[in-house]
Formats: structure tokens, sequence, C-alpha cells
């Protein structure tokens, strides 16, 4: 639909209630994959990490790997779930070449953990509960990469390559039941849903968290109904949503598209949707009906995953502190204003931040870096703020190179921008690249003199007190020195002058 | 032609620790044997001479050096062609795995090595095991070696056929509805399907994962006592797979004592519907087993009428699930058809071309009762029988140590008697049936023959891990008979004509 056509958001709100369940998929960062021995590792020389099982030779068989439903138990008990005391494995059934057996093997009418929900706050400071109705665990499929077409797509592709290093990666998928009463904030709530999810599994450890990576994923669903329909309204899945930026914007052009649509009296398909971020649109992907059949059936290959209560009284004693717990605590230990603390919290940045501060940070230093100008570079690029190439002791280097007067928050921004390209640690790249600010007295002076002697009257004007006539020198020398000058140092340097 | 192959097993692994005999001798004479008859019998797919005669030299090797050997080291042994074995293409009868040689032995198979057993070659079965012939199997049927003219049982005719030709002297087989039991029934020879989850399913092929079971054939029950303690144990690569150990069936088969014992006899499985001669031996041997000292009482068993109905719903459905993998992307038959050679096409030709009538069949019935909208008609309601069926086994268990029936109704029939009609087929599985479905064990053996000189048999039923039970009262009443008789059951069998 193009853009003109979308109805107006507020608009579209006026008209309609809107409803959103998502479905978010984790990747589990167990050593080896759920019902194998080999590696669960991103990234190795395709079809090597793979074996009878994974590849579903015949006569092979799954056994569970035991972390990956330890895993599974501690995001349901962070999730407040109820744990399953008899958890059972079933078969999807459908053919797709990146699906060894043709069926995956995951968790249908008896999830690992169910009933639980999730305090989630948006921008605006609203906080709503989304209730989950399960987290239940499955193996990933393998990857295909469709070659010698345009698009890197299936239509027009001469052949089509299968890596099955991702095939039986344990994955746990986590269901919202229907989410009402978010109104304009569905967006939002959406992409903060997903965040406090990824910061759930990471603090638990339990996943690399990486949305470019793919260990976290997230579909959408959106539907809208008439204020006061008791009926929900026909619903879309959004699939290919990468980022926490593209759940918000997909989620917000579904509700404009759907409003659209409904008000022209044309009813809304149950389908697929994928998200392309360039267009900024969904667009239909396959038709999806309740009906579609995967002939779900008991896994006869496995028996029930039944976890004793000490196993589980066991985890739930080693969960991390519950992260409302956690804001409040290192809101207070930070020291940051309410304002301040929710852009970090909305932006996702905490264990960021203090990472860089346990790393030896001034916590507002630490704050300034990562909301300011690591958050500009992350959007110029398309990017979440976490998903750069930067750890949190790297930046906590950064802030103190500058608080110790090494570099100035432009050369800062310099040094950056060379870490983030891979050249080493913010120390290493201003030593190797000359970086350090010049504030040897013997290279200032000569500088300021040249500046002085294209504006000979700048001294008398100080001396008269217009102190603002030193700006103009101030600039000069910078531009001299390419910014490397101590601006500070020249100002001092111009002063004595002026007074001897 | 040497007299050694149609010695017991027991005795020959005796004559091999002794020294008397050499394994590669051993081996060899089978070989020979084969070379001679199975022109005419065909219980071989796959014969392999120089790996069976280098395992075997190998034993004689290590014997000599005074190592410290297995009970049956040097013993040869022929494996159903559904187990896998990295030496020998396994094919399980059909033509979509044709020619294929597995990256990896099944547990069964590792076992047999360990123990140093010479595998001679993989025998003939129907397609996937399902049949009750070998008139299924892609490379045509196995022959009866008492008339050639009839059928050896199925699926497993071809490890039945092997080891009542003297080819072999023990032969592993699988069991899922009677593929074991009922070709040992019609061909004068034994056979046991373990308790479920007693042997290892790692590396078989899976026709039906909840029944299926492998178990040994042979020629008396000493004999596959010893062959199940080979094959039995926990296997941590089956999950289903029993974590305590039964127990040594050798010696339970070494007692030879029933004196005391209760013995049930099945009302469902006699009178209207079993061959009259069947019926009389079944009543003989329960006469031995009276004046040997046991207890006759009847049980009954009502749910059983509806046994066959609900296997032919639960095996159908996992099947057509189990057999998905075979869509020519990993492994396997390809078969690409003119036009574009899109993955749903070259799946479907693949498929289409690669399986035979009776697969087909099944994967179709198993694919509708797993339906949405038929599930609980039909898979449901069929679970529900095969809960109802372990109760019925549980309150017979309650008055008797062992149950008895005759193994099949009729004795072996003629080729193409009952190839148009799939029904009067699943007949002949009407009294092995309810062991698999409940996972409790059964044993087939010999009690005499019918007027065409063909054999007869019993069937022994024991409660879940009671199999050492079987053993003890299956030698027991095979003593019996074999006094009367003055000679083993096999020795009855005519000679077959041997090629030179």
């Amino acid at each position: 639909m193009a853009k003109d056509e979308l109805m107006n958001y507020e608009k579209a709100l006026e008209q309609f209630e809107v409803v959103i369940g998502l479905e978010v998929h984790v990747e589990l960062n167990t050593n080896t994959k759920m019902f194998c021995g080999c590696r669960n590792e991103f990234g190795d020389e395709p079809n090597t990490n793979v074996c009878p099982i994974c590849i579903g030779l015949p006569g092979s068989l799954p056994a569970v790997n035991k972390r990956a439903v330890e895993s599974s138990i501690k995001i349901g008990l962070a999730l407040g779930c109820d744990i399953a005391p008899n958890g059972r494995f079933a078969r999807k059934n459908y053919f797709y070449p990146d699906l060894a057996k043709n069926f995956q093997t995951s968790q249908y009418d008896e999830p690992i953990a169910f009933e639980g929900s999730l305090e989630v706050e948006v921008p605006s400071g609203n906080t709503f509960t989304v209730q989950i109705e399960r987290a239940h665990m499955e193996e990933d499929a393998g990857k295909l990469t469709h070659v010698g077409g345009s698009t890197g797509r299936i239509q027009g592709a001469e052949y089509s390559l299968v890596d099955y290093n991702r095939a039986g990666v344990p994955l746990v998928e986590i269901v919202t039941k229907p989410v009402y009463g978010a109104g304009a904030e569905a967006p939002e709530l959406a992409a903060a849903y997903v965040r406090s999810i990824r910061e759930i599994v990471k603090g638990l450890g339990v996943s690399d968290a990486k949305m470019e990576r793919g260990n976290v994923r997230c579909d959408a669903n959106v539907s809208l109904r008439p204020h006061g329909q008791e009926k929900l309204g026909t619903r879309t899945e959004t699939k290919n949503v990468n980022s926490l930026r593209s759940i918000e914007r997909a989620v917000r052009y579904e509700i404009q598209r759907q409003a659209a649509l409904l008000a022209k009296g044309t009813a809304i398909i149950q389908e697929t949707r994928h998200w392309h971020e360039d267009k900024g649109a969904t667009s239909s992907g396959r038709p999806k009906s309740d009906a579609d059949d995967y002939r779900y059936f008991p896994e006869p290959d496995l028996v029930p995953v039944q976890p004793s209560k000490e196993w589980i009284e066991e985890l739930r004693a080693g969960l991390p502190e519950k992260p409302a717990d956690r804001r409040k605590r290192v809101q207070a230990e930070w020291g940051f204003a309410d304002l301040e603390f929710r852009d970090v919290v909305n932006a996702g940045l905490m264990d960021q931040i203090e990472e860089s501060v346990s790393a030896g940070a001034k916590p507002q230093a630490a704050r300034k870096w990562w909301t300011g100008e690591l958050a500009r570079i992350a959007n110029s690029q398309d990017k979440d703020v976490i998903d750069l190439e930067i750890s949190g002791a790297y930046v906590a280097e950064l802030a103190n190179l500058v608080e110790a007067g090494k570099i100035n928050d432009r050369l800062a921004r310099e040094v950056l921008t060379y870490v983030l390209d891979g050249e080493g640690s913010p120390a290493e790249v201003v030593a190797k690249r000359g970086l350090e600010v010049v504030s040897d007295d013997g290279a200032l002076i000569a500088a300021i003199e040249a500046a002085l002697a294209k504006q000979p009257d700048v001294l008398d004007a100080i001396r008269e007190g217009r102190m603002q006539a030193a700006g103009a020198v101030i600039g000069a020398v910078m531009q001299a020195m390419k910014g490397s000058a101590d601006a500070g140092r020249v100002r001092e340097l111009l002063i004595e002058m002026a007074n001897k | 032609m040497s007299e050694l192959i149609y010695k017991n097993a027991s005795e020959l692994a005796q004559l091999l620790s002794k020294g008397e005999i050499s394994s590669v001798e051993l081996t060899q004479a089978h070989l020979d044997r084969t070379a001679q008859v199975d022109g005419a019998v065909h219980s071989y797919l796959h014969v392999g001479p120089e790996a069976a005669l280098a395992a075997a030299a190998d034993v004689d090797r290590r014997r000599a050096s005074g190592e410290k050997l297995h009970e049956l080291a040097g013993l040869p042994i022929a494996v159903k062609d559904n187990l896998t074995t990295t030496d020998a293409p396994t094919t399980s009868g059909s033509k979509i795995l044709e020619g294929w040689i597995p990256q990896y032995d099944s547990t069964v198979v590792k076992k047999l090595r360990a123990a140093g057993m010479p595998i001679l070659g993989k025998t003939n079965l129907d397609e996937f095991a399902m049949g009750s012939s070998t008139e299924f199997s892609a490379y045509g049927p196995s022959k009866n070696p008492w008339d050639l003219e009839r059928i050896p049982g199925g699926s497993g005719g071809g490890s039945s056929s092997v080891v009542a030709s003297f080819q072999a002297p023990l032969a592993i087989g699988s069991d899922t509805g009677g593929s074991i039991r009922y070709p040992a029934f019609v061909t004068g020879t034994v056979g046991t399907k373990p308790t479920y989850g007693a042997v290892s399913r790692y590396g078989l092929i899976a026709l039906a994962s909840s029944l299926d079971q492998v178990g040994p054939v042979s020629r008396n029950v000493l004999d596959a006592a010893l062959l199940q303690d080979v094959i039995a144990g926990h296997d941590p690569h089956d999950s289903t797979s029993l974590p305590e150990s039964l127990g040594s069936m050798t010696e339970a088969a070494k007692k030879l004592d029933v004196k005391g014992m209760r013995i049930g006899v099945i009302k469902q499985l006699s009178g209207d519907g079993f061959q009259p001669e069947v019926s009389a031996r079944f009543n003989e041997s329960l006469e031995l087993l009276k004046n040997a000292g046991a207890e006759i009482v009847e049980v009954s068993c009502p749910s059983f009428e509806y046994a066959i109905a609900a296997y032919y719903l639960i095996l159908p459905a996992e099947a057509s699930s189990n057999l998905a993998k075979f869509d020519s992307v990993r492994f396997g038959l390809r078969v690409t058809p003119d036009g574009a050679p899109t993955i749903e096409r070259v799946m479907a030709a693949t498929r289409e071309a690669g399986f035979g009538p009776e697969v087909k069949r099944r994967i179709i019935l198993g694919t509708y009762a797993l339906s949405s909208g038929y599930y609980d008609a039909y898979y449901g309601a069929a679970q529900k029988v095969r809960t109802l069926i372990q109760r019925d086994f549980d309150a017979a268990f309650a008055k008797a140590d062992v149950l008895v029936s005759p193994t099949a109704p009729a004795t072996a029939f003629k080729f193409g008697e009952k190839l148009e009609d799939p029904l009067a087929m699943y007949l002949n599985d009407i009294a092995t049936i309810p062991a698999n479905l409940a996972g409790i064990p059964g044993m087939a053996i010999p009690n005499g023959m019918a007027e065409n000189k063909m054999p007869s048999g019993i069937q022994l039923l024991a409660p879940a891990r009671e199999d050492a039970r079987l053993y003890q009262v299956g030698a027991a009443l095979e003593k019996m008979h074999e006094d009367v008789w003055g000679k083993r059951m096999i020795d009855f069998a005519p000679a077959l004509e041997v090629k030179n």
C-alpha cells in the first residue's frame, strides 16, 4: 500500500482499537544443539556442525539437551510462568528443504512454561502488563541461500543451498496473549516488550540476544476492531522484523494499513506479511489460516521432560535480580534523574552503562556516550545501539581519556569511529593515530603567534576586558592544529601574553 | 558341505571358544551355503563376504593371542536391512534408499561388532517393514524354506528364512506389529520382540517409533536368549531405551522349569478365525505345560477387538511423519521431473518413484488420521484404545505369569494370495499386535505342523521388563516338544535343493 493510501495514525486510533500479540524466538547459547552433540556456533563454515541426527539421516534419534531445558525453565521462571511437570515434545509436520526431517520437533499442547506476565514500560513512562501465554522449546531450521536470482529470494533463483549448521539449534518461543489497551502506544509497547525479553535472556545468560544475528526474532500480530466490538478482528502476522526500530515501525504501519482497508470496507486477509525496512512497509507473504495443518502429534522418539520440583526451585533461587528491582537499585547508585534514567531504560542501555561504570567510567559520562554519540551512530546505520561492536569497557576508556584531558570531545568522536571500525581500544587508537590533544606550550605559542599576526588587535581587546575577542584566535589555532589543540590551555596562554 | 551350519548357535559358540573351529571356517561355511541356496530363497539383499571374513579373521587372531573374548565372538549373524551399517548398503527394502551406505552404525550393529560377531549380510524385508510376506519388498520376495511357493512371513521374512535355511545361525529382526514373531511362526523358527526400550532403536530405520523394537531371530530359544543378551541395554542415543538391565535371558532359558507357573490363555485369541490345526497344536502345547506342573488359566482381553483398528491408525500416523525425510535433498534417490525442477516437484517425483504401493497407502492413511479435524476421531481414539489394551494386559497379568495364544491364525499362505486384499493381510498380525501396542515382550516358538507340513507355533507374552519369563517358559516348552518329537522342529524342514 502506498504511503498516501495509509490512514492517518491518529485517525486510525480514533476509529479502531488495536490488539497486538507477539511471538519472540530466542536462540539459546548452549554449547551444543537441542537434540544432538553438534556445536551450536554462529558463522562456521556451512554444514560443518552437522551429524546424522541434525541432518535427519534414516535411523537417527533425538536426545534432549539438558542445558537447553534448564535455560528454558529459567526463561519461564523469569517471566513468572508455571513450569510444566510433564512437558512433552510434538512434531510439527511440513515439507521444507531447510527442515531436515520435514518435521520440526517442537512443543504443542504441553509447553515447558505457561501463564506468566511481564511489566513493560514504554517511553512515555506508562507501564503495561503483558500476559505470557506460553514459552516452549523447539529446534531451529537450517539456512537457505537462493543463488542466481536478482533478489536473493527463492523466486527467480537458479538453485538454492542449504546450510544445516543452524538446524537443531535450541530455541525458546515466547508467545503473549492478545495485548489490549495500549492504544497509540501499541507500537512502542511491542518494541519495549521485545527489549525487555532481550534484557531478561541476556541477564539470565541463556542467549547472546543479538537481533542482527537472529538470536532474538519477533513476529508481530496486529488486528483492529471498532471500539466497543467484542469479536477480535482478523490478524496479520508480520515476520522479518529484525530490530526494535523495525518492530515499532512495522506495527504502526500495519495499524495504518489495516485501518485504511477496513474504512473502505475491505476485509483483512489472515496472512503472514514481510517487513521491508528500506521501504518502511509490509508486503503480503503466504496466506495463513487457522486451518494450516501441521498434523501435530506427540513426538514418539522422546520421553516427556519432567523437571523435579527441587530442580525448578534451585533454578528459581539462582535467578538474577528482577528487572524492576534492578532498575530501582541502579538508578539510585548512578544518581540519574528520572528522565535521564527513563531514556536509558527505553534505549535498553542499562547493561552497557553498568558495564562501563564497572570498568571505571563515571555514570554520567557513560550515559552521555551511550545515549548520545553512540545512539546517533547506531541510528545513522539503522541499528540498535547495543548491536554496535563496542564493549562497555571501551566506552569507559574513552570517557576517561576525555576526563583526563588526553583528548577532547571532538577527538573522542573521531577516536570512536576508528574503534567501531575495529582498530582497537580507544587508547590504542589515540596512540596509533596520534590523536592526543596538544598541550605542549611551545607548539601552542607558535600557533597563537601565527594567528595573532593576522589579528593584531586581539591582545588589546583582551586587556580591555573583552574576552570574547579571544575566541577568534582560539578558533584559528584549533583550525591550524586540526582540532588537536587543548583549547583551555590556548585561552590561558593568550591571557598570559596579554598581561605581560 | 560343512555340517556345522546345522548346529545350534549355542553349540557353535562353544566350539569357537574351545578353539575347535575357527570363525573364518564357520563364516565361510555359511557364505558357501548362501551361494548354494539363496538364489532360490532370496533371504539377502546384500551379502558381504569380505567384511564378514575380515571380522572373522580378526576374532581368530585375537583368540589365538589369548585375548578374552565375548561368549559369541566369531559367531556369524545376518542383520535385517533396516538397521544402518557403515560397510554395507541399507535400503529398508525400498528403491528410495537403493545404494545408500549410511554414515553411521546402528547401536545394535555396534554391539554385534563389539562382541566380535561377523555380519554376513543384510536381509530382505517388506518395504520399510510394511507387510507380512516380503511381497512388498522393492527387491522381490524371500521364499519360505519349508515350501518355496509360500511366504516366509513379514516384514522380517529375510531374517526368518535366513536362519530356517541354515544360511546363518542367528539373525536380527525388528517387530512393529509382529514382524519378528509372524515370520518365526511360518518358518518354524524362534523370534522375540523384547520389551519396548529393552534394545536400542538408534539406527533402526523407523516405521512407527512407539511400536518398533529390535529383537533376536534364531532356531531355538537358548540361541535367541544369547543374542538378546548381546543387543539389549540402555543407549543414551535412544531416549526411549530403558535405563535398567532386564537381567540375563540366557540364565532364564537354562532353567527349564515351569512348575507352579500360571499360564493364561487369552480367550479372544483362540477359536473362531483360527485354523483348526493351529488350534490343535496350541492345545497340545498347553497340555505339555500342564503336565509339567504349570497351571492353565483363562483370561479375557475384551479390548483386543479394537487392536488392529487402533494399530492401523497409530502406525500409519507415525510412519507418515517418519517417512517425510525421504525427500531427495540429503540422501537417497533423486528423481528430476521434466519441466521446472522446483523443490516441490523434485520431492514429489522422487517420492512417487521411490515408494511402493503399501508405503504410499500407509502414508496417505496416516496423513489423513493426523489431519486437523480428524485427529481426535482417529489418532486420539486409537491412543485411548491403546490404554485400554494396556489395562487388559494388566488385569490378565494379575491372574497369570505368562499369557499364551497361537502366534497367528493360519500357517503360511502362498504368494499372491492376499496381495490384493490389504485387510486380509493385516489380519495375520491379530495376535501379535497387542504386545506392540502395550510395549510388552512377546516370543514366538514352533509347536508342530499342520497337515500341509507347514509349521505352526505358539506365542508367549509377559509383562513389560519380564522378558526373562518368556525365555524360561519358552525354553522349557521347546524341550517338551523336542522330547516328544525326538528332534528339533527345524529338522522337519525338507532339505533345500543345493546348487553347486
